[in-house]
């Protein structure tokens, strides 16, 4: 079963190998990464989406917040979070097909971002399941290839982890 | 444990003193309260090094080789509850400390490990010495730190010196380029130091207390088992007064033998798989078991999915990460085992309103297995020492104020079952890691922390093959520790198993140091060579005279070559991979257990 973590650390150098040095160490699959920069200087934000069932995750969590330089795990639910990933498809394309590909795209939300006479280059963002069945309409077609970010999430309402952190 | 740097002395004017980058290291140390270090140094450290030789506050011993300096703050921490120092330098120097760095880390040992780096500018290209050391110890420290600016130093310190000491301790790394040495900055010591992803949680929750005292006052056979934790903490006295109001019996793991008294009546021994009959089954069989500072170990648990089958577990750990990791507990709780296990005996008072449970039917239980399976040994049919005799009157003529560091296998294991520990911190061993090679530098660590105890190395031919050279680092630095060289010529406990699982086939355990071989090398002249007072003993009429001799040599280290039965099995025991219900007390002989 897969699971969000959203982790708040420290920005410091070697970070994201402990963090992933852990995962691997005692034996968890990391689906999906996502860092960036958080709303507060000098920490970060990292987002894992790994496959675990409960108990094991307990053990992970509890072995994340052991790290010095991690300030904060929570597991998010997906009900009460926003998801989203970002991706980018390179698909074949010629005159019979060209316009069925950007009506697809258009179902989908999804962007023409470069464009080129035998393939264009389709930038799509959702949830997990919205950018897969895109790519399942795709695939007929030749995917070429694709970039994927890792699933990033935030919490619904007006409530923000760090505010929890620092309000005591 | 508050998260306010250590007390310092009052050194700090108005204008802070500009040092050198290795002057703030030293500078630290002292302010640390660091009296003994233990390195050896080499091109990226040495800046360090130059600064060490004039200081008149911390005594630097100087080793043989780097893993000696791991194990020798080890011991020092182990026996003596500080922060033990090792330094090396970049490189092989640094991955001279893993071993030790390791074994700190499985055994909860605080350890400061500070190495040289390559000059900040050659990092990343293969320069001469340089080599990764915080990337290799990541997932064996509790953590570390490079640092590349001299201002960083002091605040570094100070940090990685409180990892180490507080929550459940473990080994820091600090690793310090040769420019950050070289270069100065104002030396400004830290009020407090800023971890804002470290706080341990040492006062546990006080409705978890009150529903671990409820399940003690209800149990009815009630088992505390105790580990390492309890050593760590140091919370022998507040386990002594909740061991006597419940009065249930007590074990002591490997990591935790002397946390509670030896002759103590409530005392069972040492569970797991060389336990104690009566340990071991009183687990088996108990309907409550209170985990205080112990980690399920597998050495403990044998099959887990089969261990202690019937009872609740009250599972007390600073680290959260342990409670539930093996078994499930029914009461977890997190905090300091001193405080914990204080505020237990209170919480407990309230819910048995004063009195004591009655627990004579367990008891009568108990005490049928100890008199039927006590602690012994057999006297070898070669007619050889027997290494139990031995490692016996060792404890018995040194006492319990003795300090006693064991190397890993069957002398080990020996050592565990046959000298009574009284304290603790005095019996020091390798118990996660299983690091042969401990004993020797471990028992140096001891003397210098404890120069008034006399301590023993417990050592086997294998194990003391690992790391005797530091026996030159104790004749010159005048650290006059006791070896006993359990000498059965062979890696033991592997023959042992090649014994009882592989058919007598015995692939490379033979080493050729004992009766009837060439004896290469001679222990009595290898310990000659070193300048210590060396002695063989064969025979059973020579053994206290020898350890007698042994303990009254305080001029020079000892070494005693015992030339003991190779044949001598650790017993009793588990098999790996079985339940601990399959017990065997000796070669064929199980005990049977109580049928529900």
């Amino acid at each position: 079963m897969s699971h969000v973590l959203s982790l708040l650390v420290e920005d410091k150098p070697g970070l994201l190998t402990r963090v992933a040095g852990l995962f691997a160490r005692r034996g968890f699959n990391i689906e999906s990464l996502a860092v960036g920069k958080s709303e507060i200087a000098g920490l970060s934000r990292i987002t894992v989406v790994v496959d675990v069932e409960e108990l094991p995750l307990e053990q992970v969590t509890k072995q994340l917040n052991k790290l010095v330089n991690v300030i904060k795990v929570v597991e998010l639910d997906p009900a009460q979070t926003v998801q989203r990933e970002h991706m980018l498809i390179k698909v074949r394309v010629d005159n019979t097909t060209r316009s069925q590909i950007l009506e697809a795209a258009t179902l989908f939300r999804a962007r023409i971002v470069d464009v080129s006479t035998d393939a264009v280059v389709i930038e799509v963002t959702g949830d997990t399941a919205k950018t897969q069945a895109l790519l399942r309409v795709l695939e007929p077609y030749g995917v070429k290839e694709i970039a994927q970010s890792g699933l990033l999430a935030i919490g619904r309402g007006s409530k923000s982890i760090t505010e929890r952190i620092f309000k005591n | 444990m508050s998260a306010d740097a250590p007390p310092t002395p009052s050194s700090a004017l108005n204008v802070p003193e500009v040092l050198t980058g290795s002057g703030a290291i030293l500078r630290s140390l002292e302010h640390l309260g660091v009296k003994d270090v233990f390195g050896l140094p080499g091109g990226a450290i040495m800046p360090f090094y130059d600064e060490l030789m004039s200081s008149e506050k911390i005594r630097h011993i100087l080793v043989r080789h780097e893993q000696g300096a791991g194990h020798a703050a080890e011991g020092y921490a182990s026996s003596s509850g500080k922060v033990g120092v090792a330094i090396a330098t970049s490189g092989p120097g640094a991955t001279n400390l893993v071993t030790a760095i390791a074994d700190a880390y499985m055994d909860s040992v605080p350890l400061l490990a500070i190495t040289g780096q390559v000059f900040s500018t050659s990092m990343g290209t293969d320069a001469f010495q340089e080599i990764d050391i915080v990337g290799i110890t990541m997932p064996i420290t509790k953590h570390s730190f490079l640092v590349t600016k001299a201002e960083d130093i002091p605040k570094t310190l100070a940090a990685a010196y409180q990892i180490a000491s507080t929550g459940r301790p473990g080994p820091v790394l600090v690793d310090v380029t040769k420019d950050a040495q070289q270069g100065s900055a104002p030396f400004v010591w830290p009020t407090s130091v800023d971890l804002p992803g470290y706080r341990p949680v040492v006062k546990a929750h006080g409705k978890q207390i009150q529903a671990a005292a409820q399940l003690l006052a209800e149990a009815k056979r009630p088992v505390l088992y105790v580990g390492g934790g309890v050593v760590r903490a140091g919370a022998s006295a507040e386990l002594l007064a909740l061991a006597e109001a419940v009065g249930a019996p007590v074990v002591t793991t490997l990591m935790a033998r002397g946390a509670f008294p030896d002759s103590h009546e409530q005392h069972l021994g040492m569970p797991g798989m060389h336990g104690t009959v009566p340990a071991v089954l009183a687990i088996q069989e108990s309907d409550l078991l209170v985990s205080l500072g112990a980690r399920f170990d597998d050495r403990v648990t044998g099959k887990a999915s089969e261990f202690a089958p019937d009872a609740k577990v009250i599972h007390v750990d600073i680290d959260p990460a342990e409670i539930s990791k093996i078994r499930t507990a029914d009461v977890p709780i997190v905090g300091d085992a001193k405080d914990v296990i204080a505020d237990l005996s209170s919480a407990f008072a309230t819910a048995s309103s004063g009195e004591k449970p009655d627990l004579s039917e367990w008891w009568a239980r108990l005490n049928n297995l100890r008199k039927q399976f006590p602690l012994g040994y057999d006297e070898p049919e070669d007619g050889l020492l027997s290494p139990q005799y031995v490692i016996e009157r060792i404890g018995k003529i040194t006492g319990p104020e003795g300090v006693y560091a064991a190397g890993v296998g069957q002398h080990q294991m020996w050592a565990a079952q046959f000298i009574q520990y009284e304290r603790p911190g005095a019996w020091l061993n390798s118990g996660g890691a299983g690091t042969m090679g401990y004993s020797v530098p471990a028992a140096m660590g001891a003397k210098v922390a404890n120069p008034e105890r006399t301590v023993w190395a417990i050592d086997g031919d294998g194990c003391f093959q690992m790391t005797n050279q530091e026996l030159a680092t104790c004749t010159i630095n005048e650290i006059p520790i006791k070896v006993a060289v359990i000498n059965n010529s062979s890696l033991g406990m592997v023959r042992q198993w090649q014994t009882l699982v592989y058919n007598g086939r015995y692939s490379f355990t033979d080493l050729n140091t004992g009766h009837d071989t060439v004896m290469i090398p001679d222990f009595v002249k290898l310990a000659e060579a070193y300048g210590a007072l060396a002695i063989r003993v064969t025979k059973k009429e020579e053994v206290d005279d020898a350890i007698r001799l042994a303990n009254e040599t305080n001029d020079r280290p000892v070494v005693i070559d015992f030339v003991v039965s190779r044949d001598a099995m650790v017993w009793p025991m588990v098999q790996q991979g079985l339940g601990n219900s399959s017990v065997q007390y000796a070669r064929d002989h199980a005990p049977a257990w109580e049928e529900e």
